[in-house]
Order: structure tokens, then C-alpha cells, then sequence
């Protein structure tokens, strides 16, 4: 069993708000990440696969391949975007890391060669604060 | 003259902005800065390194404490950029485009009257990991 890692990264506008609290209760809990008018991050994805790698190509996947996957399915959605706005699969839900990561896992799985299973999203929303998610329902 | 050292320190803050000239219709603004004109905004985690140069002080041998230098930067950039959106949020921006070189500019002006004039300021931004400016020049 080989771990293979693509690194990708994406710019983009959030904030964290419970619609169902009132504004003080969400400044309670959130403090300035419950701006109005938003803040942001430059988030850093790290998505790793695990599988044989192919006896012909000696590739687990092409990480060209992986790259365009990633790209096409999770970057073009998420880049310079508001998350909390701009992103189908996070509408009506908390946009935090955790809940990004959850989502990110759910997006990709369905689109990997049948030859790799999924193994980690992890998600930097700062050089100091990281997520991970192994698919643990 | 005693010997000239520079000191350095990092500091960063996490903000929305979009590039957007009011003065040109959409598909201009579009044309010219791409994804970063999009309308809801989108953000980065700003880094930044304030560079202080000049001549150790005899009885300290500090060019300037430090510790002094943090408090400066949160008091006069952190408190008013982070978490913000610099457009909407910031009085610097109103009229403004927020990009990397303008931002630098207005954090150089914004300390520079709290750094002793025989010192020489240089501020450094980090909008992503690989793109920084710089300013003033030397």
C-alpha cells in the first residue's frame, strides 16, 4: 500500500455565522470570524490517495491527473470565492474548516480512478491551523 | 557612527477584498482582474515583515524593543485590517483598490509616525505564500 499527496491551494472570503443565533450570540462564539462583511483565507488542501501502484506505470495515479480532478471538482468551486455564498455544496451549512473538509471528502470520492481509495483531506485555513478528515462517519 | 542593523517583525491578519475600479463597467473589471473581481469577495491570510533599521542604542543594544514594535502593529494595522473586509471595512480602502502594492503603501504610512525618524522603515507583504511586495524600495 502506497500514500501518494497533492498539494493544491485556494483563496476565498467566509465567515462563521449561525443564521439561528442572534448577532450577539454568534459574536459570543465566533468573535471576529462573524464579521458582516467577511474575511479570508488562503487555504492549502492537501488530498491523499492510497492504493497499488500499477505494474506497467509504476504510478498509483498520474499526480497530473489527480491535479486536474482536484482542480475541476473543489478549486474552480472554492477559488476566489465566498464560501458562504458562491459554493453549492456548503449552502446551509457552517462554513468552518471541519465542515469544508467533510464536504471536500464527499465531492471528490465519486470522481478518483477505481484503482484508489481516498485516504486524508486535510486542509490548512492558516500556516498555524490545520483540519483533518479520514472519511470516519 | 556605530554599525547599522536591520530588525525584523512578523506579524499577519486574515481579510477579504476584491480588485474592482469603479470607474470601469464589469467585463473590464473582468478582463483585467480576472477571478479576483468577483462579486462576493474572496481572502487571504496577509503576512507581513516590518523591517527597522539603525544603530543599536547604547544602554539597551536594541535598534527598538521588539515587543514595542508588535504592539505598534496590532494597534495600528491588526486592529484595523483583521477580519475586515478591506473594502468595505476599512476607511483606507473606500476608494482604494485593495491590492498587495497599494496595502503595502498604507501600512509604511500608517507607521511610519510611530517609528523614530533616525530609523529607516521597510515593510513586506505577504498576500499568498508566493506573492509579496515591498515598500519603500531601496
Amino acid at each position: 500500500m502506497v500514500y501518494l499527496t497533492r498539494a493544491e491551494h485556494f483563496n476565498a472570503a467566509h465567515k462563521l455565522y449561525n443564521p439561528s443565533w442572534s448577532k450577539e450570540k454568534n459574536d459570543e462564539i465566533f468573535g471576529k470570524c462573524a464579521n458582516d462583511n467577511w474575511h479570508g483565507h488562503n487555504y492549502e488542501l492537501f488530498v491523499t490517495v492510497k492504493g497499488e501502484p500499477d505494474p506497467d506505470t509504476g504510478f498509483l495515479v498520474d499526480a497530473k491527473k489527480l491535479s486536474v480532478i482536484i482542480n475541476q471538482h473543489i478549486i474552480e468551486k472554492l477559488d476566489h470565492r465566498n464560501l458562504n455564498l458562491d459554493v453549492d455544496f456548503m449552502q446551509g451549512k457552517m462554513c468552518s474548516s471541519e465542515n469544508l473538509v467533510i464536504e471536500i471528502w464527499d465531492q471528490l470520492r465519486a470522481h478518483l480512478p477505481a484503482n484508489v481509495q481516498l485516504h486524508c483531506i486535510k486542509l490548512y485555513e492558516t500556516p498555524r491551523i490545520y483540519v483533518e478528515y479520514f472519511g470516519d462517519k | 557612527m556605530g554599525d547599522k542593523v536591520s530588525v525584523f517583525r512578523k506579524e499577519h491578519f486574515n481579510a477579504a477584498h476584491r480588485l474592482y475600479n469603479e470607474a470601469w463597467d464589469y467585463s473590464r473589471n473582468e478582463k483585467v482582474f480576472g477571478k479576483c473581481a468577483l462579486p462576493n469577495y474572496h481572502g487571504h491570510n496577509y503576512e507581513m515583515e516590518v523591517k527597522v533599521t539603525g544603530e543599536p542604542d547604547k544602554d539597551t543594544g536594541y535598534v527598538i524593543d521588539l515587543k514595542l514594535l508588535s504592539d505598534i502593529i496590532k494597534a495600528e494595522i491588526l486592529q484595523r485590517f483583521d477580519h475586515k473586509n478591506l473594502n468595505l471595512d476599512t476607511e483606507e480602502f473606500k476608494n482604494l483598490n485593495p491590492t498587495a502594492e497599494n496595502i503595502v503603501v498604507v501600512i509604511y504610512k500608517l507607521l511610519r509616525p510611530y517609528i523614530d525618524s533616525k530609523f529607516d522603515l521597510q515593510v513586506r507583504l505577504y498576500e499568498t505564500p508566493r506573492n509579496f511586495v515591498e515598500y519603500p524600495v531601496n
